[in-house]
């Protein structure tokens, strides 16, 4: 595999941002309510991040080191107040659903992540590629556990009601808890499990073992 | 010049921000006519919606064409009658509920909807047909359990009965406080009496579900399960806005025309 196919093919398992790097994962809780806002909350993201990435790599010569995170956080903000204001203007009725989730990509942790721990280090078009790649591997997740939480919690996905509802005289009794916050973190917890069974080099190294001591060592 | 250097540090600085800014201000203001006339087509969709005239995600020029039957009225709270003074497509309802100029404070035991101060004026909506009145949508908002809940109500030619109930903005919780935007729940507000036989505000949310043999049953309506708080809050901002500090004023002379005019 080449290498730029690399850098974009391996944050969507391998070093997945949410699952392994185990950033982002606020705004995975809170906007994994239904498919249509993940979905273009993860085309936002990715968005942003591609276009963060690029910019603070080519700029990253010129970047004094001691406002760097500064720097990147403006440039972060920046676009992520023009996304905000795309989305209001062409995506009315999403973006209310989405509500400050937009703006709070901002601190998401992947574009800050990605912009410190790679594009300050490397040329215009890998960054990008690495901005696309986290951004696909966030989406993957999400999407996973958007389709999740909106079948279970509400019968149906991306507004069709799949399974009739026992409200509506049908027999499926829809799961208040995938509505809640708490149920998107079962999900990951369950995903990441999973990940880590398929892939058992994310497994981290135990910091510390639990010693055994004999009895004949006391007192 | 080292990057490190303090020159260079403004230098970066300082073009960062002029960039950015103008990439910022550009996109707001470019973008600004385009989002105020989407949350202006999405606030009248939401007043049709009450009103019962379109359905939900009416078509734009539907929404406009529909809009030129609803006659749009400036009123005096207060007194309740109407204000020709200021024109009703500018009239802005929350700035002049902010500025001390134009509204009043509320105590805390007339402001039952929690928005601690009311703007002087309203701008109410008359559904005619032929000359005559079939309905009046009254613009309400109060605070629920996490957000200020904006709506409207729309009552029937009685002044009594609610043809439509729908809030377009809110920031309940998702599931639970934020099914007020529940179309099945909204559903079940037509044809509720909101004021009694004298005008007086009287509506109610119950929790549980309303008891069939109630003998107010025409002013009960079920709370949303697990949202006892802002089901609540949509009977309290009802209450308010329905009452002497709100549109009661108004409703009764109103009532008072329609008898004259009869």
């Amino acid at each position: 595999m080449s290498v730029d196919k690399r850098i974009v093919l391996d944050p969507l398992v391998d070093t997945n941002p949410i699952t392994l790097q185990m950033l982002g994962i606020c705004s995975a809780l809170a906007v994994t309510t239904s498919l249509a806002a993940s979905l273009l909350m993860c085309l936002a993201l990715t968005g942003v991040l591609v276009a963060s990435s690029a910019s603070i790599s080519l700029i990253r010569k010129q970047i004094p080191t001691n406002i760097r995170i500064i720097v990147q956080m403006t440039i972060i903000a920046s676009l992520v107040i023009v996304v905000d204001q795309l989305l209001r203007a062409y995506a009315f009725d999403l973006s209310k659903r989405l509500s400050v989730f937009v703006g709070l990509i901002i601190t998401n942790c992947i574009v800050m992540g990605r912009a410190e721990a790679y594009a300050m280090k490397n040329p215009v078009i890998p960054s990008m590629l690495d901005g696309l790649g986290n951004g696909l591997g966030y989406s993957l997740v999400l999407i996973v556990v958007a389709v999740i939480r909106e079948f279970f919690g509400t019968g149906g996905l991306l507004g069709y009601q799949l399974l009739p509802k026992v409200t509506e005289g049908g027999w499926y009794y829809p799961n208040g808890l995938m509505m809640l916050a708490p149920s998107a973190f079962f999900i990951i917890g369950l995903m990441i499990w999973a990940f880590r069974t398929w892939k058992p080099a994310q497994v981290e190294k135990p910091e510390y073992r639990i010693s055994h001591v004999h009895r004949t060592e006391l007192s | 010049m080292s990057n490190d250097s303090w020159q260079k540090t403004l230098l970066v600085a300082l073009v960062l921000c002029l960039v950015f800014s103008v990439l910022v201000s550009g996109a707001a203001v470019v973008l600004r006519p385009t989002q105020e006339a989407n949350q202006r087509l999405d606030v009248q969709r939401n007043l049709l919606l009450a009103a019962g005239l379109a359905e939900a995600g009416a078509p734009a020029d539907l929404v406009g064409e529909l809009m030129a039957s609803v006659e749009a009225q400036i009123i005096d709270l207060d007194s309740g009658t109407q204000n020709t003074d200021v024109n009703p497509d500018t009239f802005d309802a929350i700035s002049a509920a902010r500025k001390p100029a134009t509204s009043e404070a509320l105590d805390s035991e007339a402001d039952l909807g929690r928005i601690k101060r009311r703007a002087n004026m309203a701008k109410v909506y008359l559904l005619k047909k032929e000359g005559q009145l079939t309905g009046v949508v009254l613009p309400v908002y109060g605070s629920g359990l996490y957000s200020t809940l904006y709506g409207f109500i729309a009552l029937d030619a009685d002044l009594r009965t609610v043809r439509g109930l729908k809030f377009y903005e809110q920031g309940e919780t998702a599931g639970l406080g934020a099914e007020v935007d529940n179309p099945r729940w909204l559903a079940k507000w037509p044809g509720k009496m909101v004021l009694d036989e004298t005008g007086v505000a009287k509506v109610d949310v119950v929790k549980g579900g309303v008891n069939p043999s109630s003998p107010t049953i025409a002013y009960e309506v079920d709370a949303i399960s697990g949202a006892t708080l802002t089901s609540k809050g949509v009977s309290a901002l009802l209450q308010f806005w329905l009452g002497p500090d709100g549109f009661g004023p108004y409703l009764a002379k109103l009532k008072a025309q329609q008898m004259e005019a009869s």
